[in-house]
């Protein structure tokens, strides 16, 4: 079964959303061969504090992969497939419908109902029934969009996932969680001193990241669920560039200890480390393969910094990019097939894909201070960090550069982005 | 039966309902029912962080006399350069024999780079800065011990303007003593 989700209901966190902090997702560049679909209201969906149907349609049109038909005008709203006038909808060139209901059960919580239908085909493909209380609107549509996403595209939908990323206003520096349309931002760390470097354990439940609280930079292990944070690499000198294994119970980190900047493997609770390169030069920005087998860095070895991969255990390493003299920041796709970096081209650092089968490159931004690229966990966008009027700003872009977005918070500078893995596998 | 249990009934009947040529329930037919569950986090618990400042109290007058050499800190570097200039050497040959005299000083060493580029690229090129200060001090006789280098990357910049003279005030080690950071 694909959408087997997991049973524990746990409790929404009560936290207040700071509503100048939010971040808002502007789309500035659309989809080829976008998906033509209605989506209606739900029938009896104003019982709920907000739209869930609003929500769905927003998801949707936010991934570029969608042609969101006007779908007002519909009286009275269907809630089963007899009702659907699909005549109409064919005239309207829709592939697909999404129709739904609300109805508030005895217990004062919520069911919200949904059905999705290939229009030419007149048959439904899909549907749910959600229980929810008044909190968990946003949680369900985000989940229908995520169900209906997957249908139509055949790729696994990631509205339900969420980004971090760090804020700077003035001198006080933010670790921020969202959900993936920027809604719900959350604060996991305040500080006076520079954080960067986020990275999301595989589960989700923790965050890795540099921070400089020692006036120097010291990786720490930050639990999300019970909000307990531990310094798991504090050696002298510099200690960054966390990176999780694919299991989860290790870190490729970057320490100075033994003098430059090399790549050592510890345990997630900073026990035992080991060194895996072996250099006079700058070996730093490990990034573990989703297979676990490799490690993907940058140094500047063959005398300007290019990437490299090597096994997992250390050893030699093979040269991966040759293009230009500057190519950093590599990240590797979840189906291992694509490497995206930054790369200086003419002064301007700009988001690269790589083909790893058949080593074709791609130029997928035009900014002038792209860095930090992070890949959505299905592989199909990539979020990174860019500067609009000289001021941080995080945007995403597709795999095939077509889809561009931009997520910005007002008054204040936006950097260092992670998306997260998948909630509920 | 289990909650999870149940979720796998359901699903397997809304996918029978699908193959069967009678709907099992016409009014829910091919609905399967679920209870959302919220992301795992659950409340991140914001932690805040208040480092200590430094205290010039520690810091003896000698390296704080503004007509003293030992007085200038910073080592300033051409883009993606971590060589120390020539021009340098007499201000580390000065805090070299102060350190030499002072076994029981320490200094720390904070590389730093203007801000293009990879933040963590920065980190280690500004590592390469401060490591390179350090061994040049090693040579000039100051002990391992007292001195500890590390790197600020392009995290702290001293100027924040996008032009050239401020880049080049960013690309810049600095020599702190304790209680100055």
């Amino acid at each position: 079964m694909r959408f087997v989700f997991r049973s524990v209901l746990l409790l929404l966190a009560l936290l207040s959303f700071d509503a100048q902090a939010q971040l808002s997702i502007e789309i500035t560049g659309g989809g080829a061969n976008q998906i033509p679909i209605g989506v209606l209201r739900f029938a009896g969906e104003q019982v709920l504090p907000q739209s869930i149907s609003d929500i769905v349609e927003a998801d949707l049109q936010r991934s570029g992969r969608f042609r969101m038909l006007f779908a007002g005008n519909v009286d009275p709203l269907p809630s089963e497939v007899a009702q659907v006038n699909f005549t109409d909808w064919k005239n309207r060139s829709a592939d697909a419908l999404v129709i739904g209901s609300v109805a508030r059960l005895a217990d004062g919580r919520f069911e919200a109902r949904f059905r999705l239908f290939d229009v030419p085909k007149q048959t439904q493909i899909g549907g749910v029934a959600f229980t929810m209380n008044a909190q968990q609107v946003r949680t369900t549509a985000h989940r229908i969009a995520d169900l209906i996403y997957e249908k139509l595209t055949g790729d696994r939908g990631v509205f339900s996932t969420r980004i971090a990323y760090v804020v700077k206003q003035g001198s006080r520096f933010e670790l921020q969680i969202a959900d993936a349309d920027g809604a719900g931002a959350q604060t996991a760390l305040a500080s006076r001193e520079p954080i960067m470097s986020p990275a999301w354990s595989p589960d989700g439940t923790r965050l890795a990241y540099v921070s400089f609280e020692n006036k120097k930079p010291v990786v720490y292990v930050h639990s999300l669920v019970s909000g307990q944070r531990q310094a798991v690499a504090n050696f002298k000198g510099s200690n960054s560039a966390p990176a999780w294994s694919a299991d989860g119970k290790q870190l490729a980190v970057v320490l100075s200890k033994d003098g430059g900047s090399q790549i050592y493997l510890i345990g997630a609770d900073g026990s035992n480390p080991r060194r895996i390169t072996n250099t006079a030069s700058i070996d730093t920005e490990p990034y573990f393969s989703p297979d676990g087998q490799s490690i993907y860095f940058t140094s500047d070895r063959g005398g300007s910094p290019q990437i490299y991969r090597m096994s997992a255990t250390g050893g030699e390493a093979t040269r991966v990019t040759f293009d230009g003299n500057y190519n950093v920041s590599p990240r590797v796709s979840g189906d291992g097939k694509t490497l995206v970096y930054i790369a200086r081209e003419g002064g301007r650092f700009q988001l690269k894909s790589f083909d790893l089968a058949s080593r074709q490159t791609q130029g997928l931004t035009d900014g002038q201070h792209d860095e930090s690229p992070s890949f959505a966990p299905n592989g199909k966008m990539i979020l990174y960090a860019t500067q609009i009027s000289s001021r941080g700003s995080l945007a995403a872009v597709s795999i095939d550069g077509r889809v561009k977005q931009r997520l910005s918070v007002q008054a204040a500078d936006v950097r260092e982005p992670a998306w997260g893995p998948y909630f509920n596998n | 039966m289990g909650m999870k249990n149940l979720f796998a009934f359901v699903a397997v009947a809304a996918l029978l309902a699908g193959c069967a040529s009678t709907p099992i329930e016409e009014s829910k037919a091919g609905v399967e029912d679920r209870t959302p569950t919220t992301a795992v986090l659950a409340q991140p618990g914001i932690s805040t962080v208040t480092p200590v400042g430094p205290n010039a109290d520690q810091v003896p007058n000698e390296l704080k006399d503004p007509k003293s050499i030992l007085s200038k800190r910073s080592i300033f570097y051409d883009y993606d350069k971590y060589d120390v200039k020539d021009e340098y050497k007499p201000l580390l040959q000065a805090h070299a024999s102060y350190l030499a005299k002072h076994r029981d000083a320490k200094i720390l060493i904070q590389g730093n780079c203007d801000e293009r580029g990879s933040r963590e690229y920065n980190i280690a090129l500004g590592q390469k800065r401060a490591d390179g200060v350090k061994k040049i001090l090693q040579l000039m006789g100051v002990q391992e011990g007292q001195m500890e280098s590390v790197s600020l990357g392009e995290e702290k910049p001293r100027c924040t303007e996008t032009t050239e003279a401020c880049y080049s005030q960013n690309r810049r080690s600095d020599m702190l003593y304790r209680g100055e950071y």
